[in-house]
């Protein structure tokens, strides 16, 4: 027994118990919606079952991987993700009129998926080897290190992923240290660039933002989305309509039920109890996300860890926005609930390496 | 610096500032964090507490689609229950022109797959530009069950056309009724528009066809019935996915008419080539046995919308196969307004039936010699024989001894030059000659010499047919009048509950009995031993009746009238009016022949078959219009 015992110790040394159990939780919520959004289909939910295998393995081995060995692999990573966006600019694939895909032998992959991890570790990296000389210089070659993925992605175009690792690159910079002054100054900086940003945006995008402000002057087109989304949420009132009951989920009103808008299902099912528990429930990965990086070791871990935390929240926030109407309609999965194995793989990496840092921070002490 | 380095103890605390440093960012962000989860708890919270009302109907509006379910509109028969006007289930071939980009090209496409001929492209192409682009449209009606498989089969490279189950109108007896029953057609912007100011734009939602003349317009209410409800649920393709409550349609009423198919028939093919108009009347009721406009037409053409080259050639036709005669063709009544102009005189006190006037062979006035039919006059004429001979210059006379505003006064009650407000629209009122008249037309005083030829029902004198028809039934009926009817009665279909159009006695005429009885006698001997002798020589029942004339073209005074010198279209219409049995009259008729010379000759022989077979059941046997013709004119 005992050999057993210690065992299962070993094996389980490296993962957060805390986090595991929230964020299983999240994925069950997961499977129920988007049992009800495929309209009952079971293959739906074996396939996702099998994602989820997957991103577990994926975080089972980032958990057990130490926060060095990342920081060895941050550098050729980012060069090589870089590398490939450039490909994609020049070689790659138009799907539905973005050139986002890259054929490579015998499959098609998305460098820019890459890049939401590889931007963060390079941030982090390159503070951390600069920490004790930290000056505005540095700064500014981060700047650049993040601009200049971001510029390939947005070329490509793909405004929702650009944004994100925008996001994941600003959140180290904030986390740096970058100067308020700065911050405040790029703040003035960029509302001034607005006109000349909306001058360069294709149509679709600016489309996407007018539709925002007032959805009904495109009901049929852009603003489909978002006024079937809206009356799902507000349909759905203070305890839903129950699961599987949702009318605008099964009469087909909510487009992308499973993937990007399944938190319309959700919403409408569930209602506001629903979703303040599933907020909650957020709450809970990103609290236990701060306190892990508030207590790493070193700059590099609590960068990274902070950047993977914020950027976890971001997907959330970005995604509840835009399914209730406050936010623009970008493509982006709600975290660990939406169908896909993509980005539960990518979040379920971001978590493993949080959990790594969490339990190799006596190692490092020591 | 250099110390700094080497000391630990300063790298130490430096290393715990800057943790300080990062916990406080990681709080700020923190704090961001719960404010952007505030943020989306408000909205949330206004989403679904505040303004859930309204998405929840938002919801169900989007969930629950009302489908109206057309009734099946009222069937028509005549009075022996043939069917005139009767609904068949097909199936259609319809296209959306909004769901289709390049419509020429899938039609194209599509009679690959379904035969469609250049009348429907023509028909659907003109149904495009009538209606709005999100209706669907037929191209192709009355399908085959194999071209329905067909269609099925290649179905998947035709988004925007589908098959349709519908009702359709149809109308067996095609131009035999054209003119009385009329026809329905699709409901354009006007329609629409006397729809909602009725208010009545709800019931027909769902419904594409309106009555559009005849009976099926008149009646419309009554045959069109209750439009019923549908409430399904929906899905974001409007599939209807089930169905959540239903309130059945009320089918429309059927109407029972007083015509008689077979004596339309009778009547249709003993006109033979020629065109014209006849209407038939129980002087008892008012109710119409039958009504005849000839050329008809086909009504099923209008049914789906009519293509534009038989749209052409019906309305460019020299016969005017569109113009309802009966009911709205105005002709000189000739001869046929005497019986009503020895009636005016008998009861105005201008003759006595026996005062025998002197026929020279015209009539003088004002240095104006009015001519005589007969060569050389008809010697002494009292009024029995100024009918039965169809004297001329009698009526010169009487209609200088009355003056033109008696005749009008006098006429107006038989409802010449006011509408008979028979029970379909459309009607003509005629015109009923007087000084008063002629001020309001053409704003001129009324010359005595005007009167004369108003006399023999020349002059400015015309009538439809229909106001004829109705002024000899109220003679057979003694002077009491009434309002034409061809709706017999209307049946609901559910209760079998039937309204009768009741016959009501519009006014009763101011007319002495002896008066009646000399005209109607000297009508009967029109008959016997006048001008219509020929034609009704032999018969079982005793009829009466008076021929007519009207002449299309002024003839110059002094001229002669040679019927072969005359281009056909400028001859004289044929008319007579008649009932029978003369002591009981089941039937009186106006008959209107064009272009057909005296009436003696072709519109009575018609009326002979109308009463052998309305009292006799005798089929006629085909005979010309001539044979049978009395050679004196009338």
């Amino acid at each position: 027994m005992p050999v057993i015992r210690r065992l299962t110790r070993l094996l389980t040394a490296h993962l957060d118990t805390q986090l595991l159990i929230v964020l299983v939780l999240l994925m069950g919520v997961g499977l129920a919606t988007i049992f009800s959004g495929s309209n009952q289909s079971v293959p739906r939910i074996s396939s996702q079952v099998a994602n989820i295998m997957v991103a577990l393995g994926v975080m089972y081995v980032f958990a057990n991987v130490p926060p060095h060995y990342l920081r060895r692999i941050a550098l050729p990573l980012y060069v090589c993700g870089v590398l490939l966006l450039v490909c994609v600019a020049l070689f790659g694939e138009i799907v539905n009129g973005a050139r986002r895909w890259l054929y490579v032998g015998v499959t098609r992959i998305q460098p820019s998926e890459l890049m939401k991890i590889a931007v963060p570790l390079m941030l982090a990296w390159y503070f951390d080897r600069y920490e004790a000389t930290l000056k505005l210089k540095n700064y500014i070659i981060a700047a650049l290190l993040l601009i200049v993925p971001i510029g390939l992605i947005v070329r490509q175009p793909d405004l929702g992923t650009a944004l994100l690792i925008s996001a994941a690159g600003a959140y180290v910079l904030f986390l740096a240290g970058l100067s308020w002054r700065i911050i405040i100054g790029l703040g003035i900086a960029a509302a001034a660039c607005l006109p000349f940003v909306w001058g360069m945006m294709h149509d679709y995008q600016r489309q996407r933002i007018l539709t925002l402000i007032d959805p009904t002057q495109d009901p049929l087109g852009t603003g489909y989305h978002t006024i079937q989304s809206t009356i799902a949420v507000g349909s759905g009132g203070l305890v839903g309509k129950g699961w599987l009951q949702g009318t605008q989920t099964h009469l087909d009103f909510i487009p992308e039920r499973t993937t990007d808008f399944i938190f319309a299902v959700f919403s409408e099912e569930w209602g506001l109890f629903g979703n303040v528990m599933l907020l909650v429930l957020f709450l809970l990965v990103i609290g236990r996300g701060v306190v892990i990086t508030a207590n790493a070791p070193t700059l590099f871990t609590r960068l990274f860890g902070g950047a993977i935390t914020l950027t976890f929240f971001t997907y959330a926030f970005v995604n509840m926005g835009m399914v209730s109407g406050i936010l623009p309609v970008v493509g982006v999965p709600l975290p660990l609930v939406s169908y896909g194995g993509t980005s539960l793989v990518t979040i379920c990496l971001g978590l493993g390496i949080l959990m790594s840092i969490e339990t190799h921070k006596k190692l490092v002490q020591s | 610096m250099s110390e700094l380095t080497i000391n630990p103890g300063v790298e130490l605390r430096n290393s715990r500032l800057e943790i300080h440093h990062f916990r406080v960012r990681l709080a700020i962000a923190s704090i961001f964090v719960l404010c952007m989860f505030m943020l989306l708890f408000a909205r949330f919270f206004y989403l679904q507490v505040v303004q859930h009302d309204y998405y929840t109907t938002l919801a169900e509006a989007n969930r629950i689609s009302i489908v109206p379910i057309v009734p099946n509109r009222g069937i028509i028969v005549d009075r022996n229950g043939v069917l005139l006007a009767s609904n068949y289930s097909a199936y259609t071939l319809e296209i959306t022109p909004r769901k289709i980009a390049d419509v020429e090209a899938l039609i194209d496409d599509l009679s690959t797959v379904v035969e469609i001929t250049p009348r429907d492209r023509r028909r659907f192409r003109k149904l495009m530009d009538e209606s709005k682009s999100f209706e669907s449209l037929p191209i192709r009606t009355r399908l085959s069950d194999e071209e329905i498989a067909k269609f099925a089969a290649h179905r998947y490279r035709f988004p925007g056309v589908e098959i349709n189950a519908r009702l359709f109108r149809q109308y067996p007896q095609a131009e035999l009724f054209s003119h009385v029953v009329g026809h329905i057609g699709r409901i354009n912007t006007h329609e629409l528009e006397q729809l909602e100011a009725k208010g009545i734009e709800a019931n027909y939602r769902g419904t594409d066809y309106i009555g559009k003349v005849g009976l099926e317009q008149s009646y419309e209410t009554h045959l069109h019935g209750t439009t019923g409800v549908e409430e399904v649920e929906v899905d974001a393709a409007g599939r209807a996915v089930r169905t959540l409550s239903r309130s059945a349609p009320t089918s429309g009423n059927n109407l029972v008419l007083n015509l008689d198919a077979g004596l339309q028939e009778v009547i249709y093919r003993a006109f033979g080539d020629f065109r014209g108009a006849l209407v038939a009347i129980d002087p008892t009721t008012g109710g119409v046995l039958a009504f005849i406009s000839k050329p008809g037409f086909d009504p099923n053409l209008f049914v789906d919308g009519i293509d534009p080259v038989n749209w052409k050639e019906l309305n460019e036709s020299i016969d005017r196969p569109m113009v309802n005669r009966a009911l709205a063709g105005t002709y000189p009544p000739g001869s046929t307004f005497k019986p009503f102009m020895a009636l005016a005189a008998l009861t105005l006190g201008k003759r006595r039936p026996e005062q025998v006037i002197s026929d020279p062979g015209g009539f003088n006035f004002g240095g104006h010699f009015f001519r005589d039919d007969k060569v050389g006059g008809h010697g002494m004429v009292d009024m029995y024989k100024s009918i039965v001979v169809s004297c001329d210059t009698y009526y010169y006379m009487l209609a200088n001894d009355l003056g033109i505003d008696n005749i009008a006064n006098f006429m107006a009650q038989f409802g010449f030059g006011s509408r008979t407000g028979i029970d379909i629209t459309g009607e003509s009122r005629g015109i009923l000659p007087s000084s008063k008249w002629k001020m309001d037309r053409y704003k001129q005083k009324w010359y005595a010499g005007e009167t004369i030829s108003v006399g023999i029902g020349q002059g400015y004198n015309s009538y439809t047919p229909l106001q004829l028809a109705q002024a000899i039934a109220t003679i057979a009926n003694d002077g009491v009048m009434f309002r034409p009817h061809i709706v017999n009665y209307v049946e609901d279909i559910v209760t079998r509950n039937r309204t009768v159009v009741e016959p009501q006695p519009e006014r009763t005429l101011q007319l002495q009995p002896e008066h009646l009885a000399v005209v109607k006698k000297a009508l009967v001997g029109v008959n016997k031993e006048g001008t219509g002798a020929r034609a009704f020589a032999g018969t079982p029942y005793i009829s009466a009746g008076k021929t007519g004339t009207a002449q299309v073209v002024a003839i110059k005074q002094g001229e002669k009238y040679v019927e072969s010198r005359v281009q056909e279209r400028h001859r004289d219409h044929a008319l007579f009016i008649a009932y029978a049995p003369a002591d009981k009259p089941k039937l009186a008729l106006a008959v209107l022949v064009e272009n057909a010379g005296f009436g003696a000759r072709a519109a009575a022989p018609i009326a002979r078959k109308v009463f052998d077979y309305y009292l006799l059941g005798k089929q006629p046997t085909p005979l010309k219009p001539d044979e049978g013709a009395a050679g004196a004119r009338d």
